[in-house]
C-alpha cells in the first residue's frame, strides 16, 4: 500500500470511524506512471452518515480529504453507506468506470 | 464578466447543467461519460459545459460550490453531486422525477 493510500486510509478510520472502509488504488486503470496514486476508490459504511443526505455524506469526505484532493488525487470513486444500506445491498459497493483518457485532473 | 457569476449564471438560466470532461457525444473520462449517460436516461434535455474546453471554469468550478472534483450535475441552480451521487439517484428513480420538476418548473415559468 502507497503512502497517499495509507494515510487515506488513516485519515477516515481516525475521523469517520467507520464499520467497514475499503480503499482501492485504482490508478492502475489509467493512463498514469506505473506505481501512481492518483485515482482511488472508497466504499466507507458508517452509522455517522445515517439521516444525512448524500452530497452531506460526500462533503464529509471530502473534507476529510480536503489536502489529498488538492494535491495528491485526480479521482475519485466514493461509495458512501449507513450500515442499513450497505446490509440492503449484500455488502457491494458499484464498479468504477473505464478510463477514457480524459487530461489532467 | 467574472469567471463566479458566469457559472451563476449558467446554473441560473438552465434547469440542469452538467459540468463535464469532453461533450456527452465525446466524454472524455468514464465518470463525466456515465453521469452524461444517466442524464441522457432521464430523457429531458439538460445543458452542459465542457470544461477541458473552458480553462477558467475547470480552474473555479471546484470553489464554486465547495466540491473538488468533476462532474457535477446542477439542478434548478443546486449542486445535485458527482458521478456517484447522480448514478446512485439514477438508480433509485430520484434523479429522473428531479429532471423532470426541473425541466416542468421552466416551462411553466415561461408560460406565466
Amino acid at each position: 500500500m502507497g503512502p497517499i493510500q495509507q494515510k487515506i486510509t488513516r485519515k477516515l478510520e481516525q475521523q469517520i470511524a467507520p464499520e467497514y472502509l475499503e480503499v482501492i488504488n485504482e490508478s492502475d486503470m489509467h493512463n498514469v506512471p506505473e506505481g501512481s496514486e492518483s485515482h482511488f476508490k472508497i466504499s466507507i459504511v458508517s452509522d455517522e452518515f445515517t439521516g444525512k443526505a448524500l452530497l452531506a455524506q460526500h462533503r464529509m469526505i471530502n473534507a476529510i480529504l480536503k489536502e489529498e484532493l488538492d494535491k495528491d488525487i485526480h479521482a475519485l470513486a466514493l461509495h458512501t453507506y449507513t450500515p442499513q444500506q450497505w446490509q440492503d445491498i449484500n455488502g457491494v459497493s458499484p464498479e468504477s468506470p473505464p478510463c477514457l483518457g480524459g487530461s489532467a485532473k | 464578466m467574472d469567471v463566479l457569476e458566469r457559472i451563476q449564471k449558467q446554473v441560473d438560466e438552465n434547469p440542469i447543467v452538467l459540468y463535464m470532461k469532453g461533450t456527452p457525444q465525446m466524454p472524455s473520462c468514464g465518470f463525466s461519460s456515465r453521469t452524461a449517460q444517466a442524464l441522457q436516461g432521464c430523457g429531458v434535455e439538460f445543458a452542459y459545459v465542457n470544461v477541458l474546453a473552458d480553462p477558467e471554469v475547470f480552474e473555479n468550478l471546484p470553489r464554486f460550490a465547495d466540491w473538488p472534483t468533476f462532474p457535477q450535475v446542477y439542478i434548478n441552480g443546486e449542486l445535485i453531486g458527482g458521478c456517484d451521487i447522480t448514478l446512485e439517484l439514477f438508480q433509485k428513480g430520484e434523479l429522473q422525477k428531479m429532471t423532470k420538476e426541473a425541466a416542468t418548473g421552466k416551462e411553466n415559468a415561461e408560460q406565466g
